[in-house]
């Protein structure tokens, strides 16, 4: 106990006060039910301030957040600048990353190299799974995963649960329906781990060719008809496709996979009658997706973009407070 | 943790204050009350109902969170962090005069961060403090307006008022 | 040469049957004598600690030397002070090195770093094709004149079928083996991990076990077309031992090796405390239980030949990168009697005499090498081990000049006293 105490005190708090046990968010796995609810909870808060006329707050004043980008990405780097900025934070976007590495300098050299900058948190971007892991081990900063290779995209699972529990107030129960490029897809793999934990029921839908080893552990339910997995579905998550998987002889076209993947309105009917349409986007319109249903009465893909900003913002809050060099 | 303050004596301290509000503002004219989260919240809906009971009018009620613009979040290892909940002012402050009400007036720092927060809401024409408990000890120039009780307490103490409504 | 003679051992020959407290003669290089109580005469004497095994020279036949061209990852110095550290008194080395050895100048420079060193023996293994890029034959006749025992594009498979077909019944002419790194490139594609449940947790791209079986049916169905000597490097997967135990109970002339990692390791590891630890990272990948139970099978029941380490060192630069750029591979010369006493004998799957034989009698076998056996006249080879030393594995007191290994801090029951390659002691445990 210090001799003086700087805070009100000693501090009597009003609530519980609440922490995230790592120093980094790799992924969805590492957290449990308790920190998802807290951010969650915290990014309730965070939005509000998105409402506001002066969308700022000072908490993050004086603190420096590099976003690191090895892959291109508008979206998330813009959302994470926002939810920078709104924090009051300083942010630096390194978008072409991929010069240094092409220079021959290595991923931990060419990171080293911005830690001497002294930042208080990377956010990064890699086309590689496992790269936010290797910086968390050999580097000083706290690191944030903006989506590792095929691995994971924690805060886009926590922006899709965010968007769920808006409209369904709950996520446990749900029958939700994830289709697409499962094999590929990281979204799918953060989503995945984070609705199992908080109870719901995941239907997973995708080419057979596209369906990953053990995906029958990862995911309760497996199928490769769509109308099964979009039966009673209370949330319809479509997955991106890549033009490239005609290369590696994963479907034979975007149009016979639209035929036999794509969610057009006849096939939403077969889900829940309030059932709301998300996508992580970019949207392929016409490959995974019919416009029609993409710009209907059930989609939520605009309200993920805006609760990303929240999300993001809520994240940066409950890392940025841990103590500079706590266990991680 | 000895009793302070009782619910009966609590009850004539908001009363008094609600008169003391009308008396010092001439009314209820362009008032709202906002109360600081987590204890202030009560606080004002029941200052809130007293000024409807003498007066008669509905004064605009609000609630504000200040975690985010606290001066000792990041400084330091505060520890866990706090939690942080909404804040909901569903009217304009601008041009009018605000009543920020808290339970516990002591550094002096918590009105500060809501002084900040209230800025960033739009240009208030006055804020007036009320607070049930003053107890001393203010490490900013800050006072309180209306007080429900001075209560000059130690450092080593803590006070916390009870928010049975 | 001076004389050695190893006294009051238990001597273990799998080859000639013997197995009893005989004393070892080395003289002039070769095994002199062995007997009971032999007259020590002018030798220096080794007294074997009660309770260790003398036993013939252990051959490693997969290691990766590096030299010539890629000196910062290993050299035939440093490997070969590594594999008589590990009790090996022989390895025969892989032809990728840069340049690759396609023709008898680079087998002779090897040769002469070898002499050099002074330490294991060390036998090259020739490339298939010029380059290793499978357009070409090499020129297999002149290599195994300047000292190639057999042939292997290692690193990559015998390109297609009509090359293997050829460099089967050319290499059977010469009285070689062809040795095959069994893998359709199609189904590898870019692949990192065993494709099963935990590369599709980690999302790292899958290599199928069909990947290496499909290979291993392939050359076995040459090797029957031939006549020729086809062995498979390095297995990893169910399917390909399958293959190999029918094909050799049609009679077909098809030897098979597996490394320590292989029956000891699985893919579970990967998502062990370290995620995307590169130490794990090698090829063919570390595949599911039932994989590696394939390999202890193969071993009991002698489908298995030979253990090969398949050294394959890697400078820490390399292995510190995300996993997908790192290199594969991992030393192996200084773990393999620990991890095989303690996972093989110990573990009561095999007796001591038959790890013998996978690690000395088959190789020599299989490679037509001398040694392998303390028959006299053999090469003065041999390696005093120590069934109950308590062994810590640390990567930095390795040897090796490159320290990428996944066995770190494990503690394991088992390990080597002295190598003594012909009649000198070039490895002495000193208990540090």
């Amino acid at each position: 106990m210090t001799a003086i105490p700087q805070t009100p005190g000693p501090v009597v708090p009003d609530v519980a006060p609440a922490t995230l046990r790592s120093r980094h968010l790799l992924g969805i796995d590492g957290l449990d039910a308790r920190e998802i609810t807290l951010i969650l909870d915290t990014a309730e808060a965070m939005k509000e301030i998105g409402t506001r006329s002066v969308k700022k707050v000072p908490t993050l004043r004086g603190r420096t957040v590099v976003n690191l980008f090895f892959e291109p990405s508008t979206r998330t780097r813009t959302s994470f600048e926002v939810a920078e900025k709104r924090l009051s934070a300083d942010t630096l976007s390194i978008a072409t990353a991929t010069s240094s590495v092409t220079k021959g300098e290595s991923l931990i050299d060419t990171v080293r190299n911005i830690e001497a900058m002294a930042p208080d948190m990377i956010v990064m971007r890699h086309a590689s799974s496992g790269a936010p892991h290797l910086l968390a081990r050999m580097c000083q900063s706290a690191i944030v995963n903006a989506g590792d290779g095929m691995h994971e995209h924690p805060t886009q699972a926590l922006l899709d649960a965010f968007t769920i529990r808006e409209h369904k107030q709950r996520l446990a129960g749900l029958k939700i329906a994830i289709i697409g490029d499962l094999l590929h897809s990281r979204v799918l793999r953060s989503n995945l781990l984070l609705l199992k934990m908080m109870g719901a029921e995941v239907w997973t839908c995708g080419p057979a060719t596209l369906l990953p080893q053990g995906i029958g552990q990862m995911s309760a339910h497996v199928t490769t008809r769509i109308d099964e997995a979009l039966d009673g579905a209370d949330v319809v998550m479509m997955l991106r496709i890549q033009q490239e998987r005609m290369h590696g002889h994963f479907i034979p076209s975007v149009r016979e996979y639209f035929s036999l993947f794509g969610l057009t309105r006849e096939r939403l009917r077969r889900a829940a009658p309030d059932a709301i349409v998300m996508h992580p986007g970019p949207m392929n319109r016409g490959v995974e997706i019919d416009s029609e249903v993409a710009d209907g009465p059930g989609s939520v893909i605009l309200e993920q973009v805006s609760n990303g900003v929240a999300v993001r913002m809520a994240v940066l809050y409950l890392l940025a407070g841990r103590e500079a060099g706590g266990e991680g | 943790m000895p009793q302070v303050m009782d619910a009966d004596r609590m009850s004539r301290a908001l009363t008094r204050i609600a008169h003391e509000i009308l008396e010092r503002n001439r009314g209820l004219d362009e008032l709202a009350l906002v109360g600081i989260r987590t204890r202030g919240v009560p606080l004002a809906r029941r200052l809130a109902r007293s000024l409807k009971e003498i007066n008669g009018d509905e004064v605009p009620t609000g609630v504000l969170d200040i975690t985010l613009y606290r001066d000792d979040l990041m400084r330091h290892p505060v520890g866990p962090q706090p939690v942080v909940r909404s804040t909901e002012i569903p009217f304009s402050i601008d041009n009018r005069k605000i009543l920020l009400v808290d339970d516990v007036l002591y550094t002096g720092r918590t009105i500060r961060s809501a002084l900040d927060a209230l800025i960033d809401f739009g240009r208030p024409r006055g804020i007036q403090l009320v607070v049930l408990i003053d107890r001393g000890h203010r490490e900013l120039p800050i006072k309180a307006d209306y007080v429900g009780k001075n209560l000059p307490t130690s450092l080593k103490q803590s006070v916390q008022a009870p928010t049975k409504s | 040469m001076a004389s050695l003679i190893l006294k009051g051992g238990r001597v273990v020959d799998p080859a000639t049957g013997v197995d009893g407290m005989m004393d070892v003669l080395i003289e002039d290089g070769i095994i002199r004598k062995i007997g009971r109580d032999l007259p020590v005469g002018g030798a220096e004497v080794f007294d074997v600690p009660k309770g260790a095994i003398v036993a013939p020279g252990l051959i490693d036949i997969h290691v990766h030397l590096r030299e010539p061209g890629q000196e910062h990852k290993e050299t035939i110095a440093t490997g070969t002070a590594s594999a008589v550290a590990g009790g090996f008194t022989a390895v025969a080395c892989m032809p990728n090195t840069d340049p690759v050895n396609d023709h008898a100048g680079i087998t002779e420079f090897v040769l002469a770093r070898a002499r050099e060193a002074g330490l294991a023996r060390v036998y090259p293994i020739g490339a298939v094709s010029i380059g290793s890029k499978g357009d070409q034959l090499a020129e297999l006749g002149e290599q195994k004149k300047a000292g190639c025992v057999a042939f292997t594009d290692d690193g990559r498979p015998v390109a297609t079928a009509l090359l293997m077909r050829r460099a089967l019944e050319y290499a059977g002419m010469l009285g070689v083996p062809i040795i095959d790194h069994c893998e359709d490139p199609s189904l590898k594609g870019d692949g990192v991990a065993h494709e099963g449940i935990y590369a599709s947790v980690l999302g790292l791209r899958g290599i199928p076990g069909a990947a290496e079986s499909l290979m291993v049916e392939r050359d076995v169905s040459l090797a029957e077309l031939t006549g020729g000597h086809v062995h498979i490097a390095h297995m990893s997967a169910r399917q390909s031992i399958r293959a190999v135990r029918a094909g050799k109970a049609r009679g077909i002339r098809v030897t098979c090796e597996v490394a320590p990692h292989h029956f000891t390791l699985t893919d579970e590891a990967l998502d062990g405390p370290v995620k995307y630890d590169t130490s794990l990272k090698m090829n063919p990948p570390l595949r599911e239980a039932a994989d590696r139970d394939a390999m202890l099978e193969g071993i009991v029941d002698g489908t298995v030949d030979v253990i090969a380490t398949d050294h394959a060192p890697h400078h820490a630069d390399e292995k510190m990168v995300e996993f997908d750029r790192a290199p594969f591979g991992i030393v192996g010369l200084e773990t393999a009697v620990p991890i095989c006493f303690d996972r093989l004998v110990h573990a009561g799957k095999i007796p001591l005499g038959r790890l013998i034989e996978l690690l000395s009698t088959n190789p020599a076998k299989v490679m037509n090498l001398p040694g392998g056996t303390l028959a006299e006249g053999a090469p003065g080879d041999v390696t005093v081990l120590a069934p109950d030393m308590k062994v810590t594995v640390r990567a930095s007191a390795l040897r090796s000049k490159s320290k990428n290994t996944p066995f770190d801090g494990w503690e394991l029951r088992g390990g080597v006293l002295a190598t003594v390659v012909g009649g000198t002691i070039v490895y002495r445990n000193t208990g540090s």
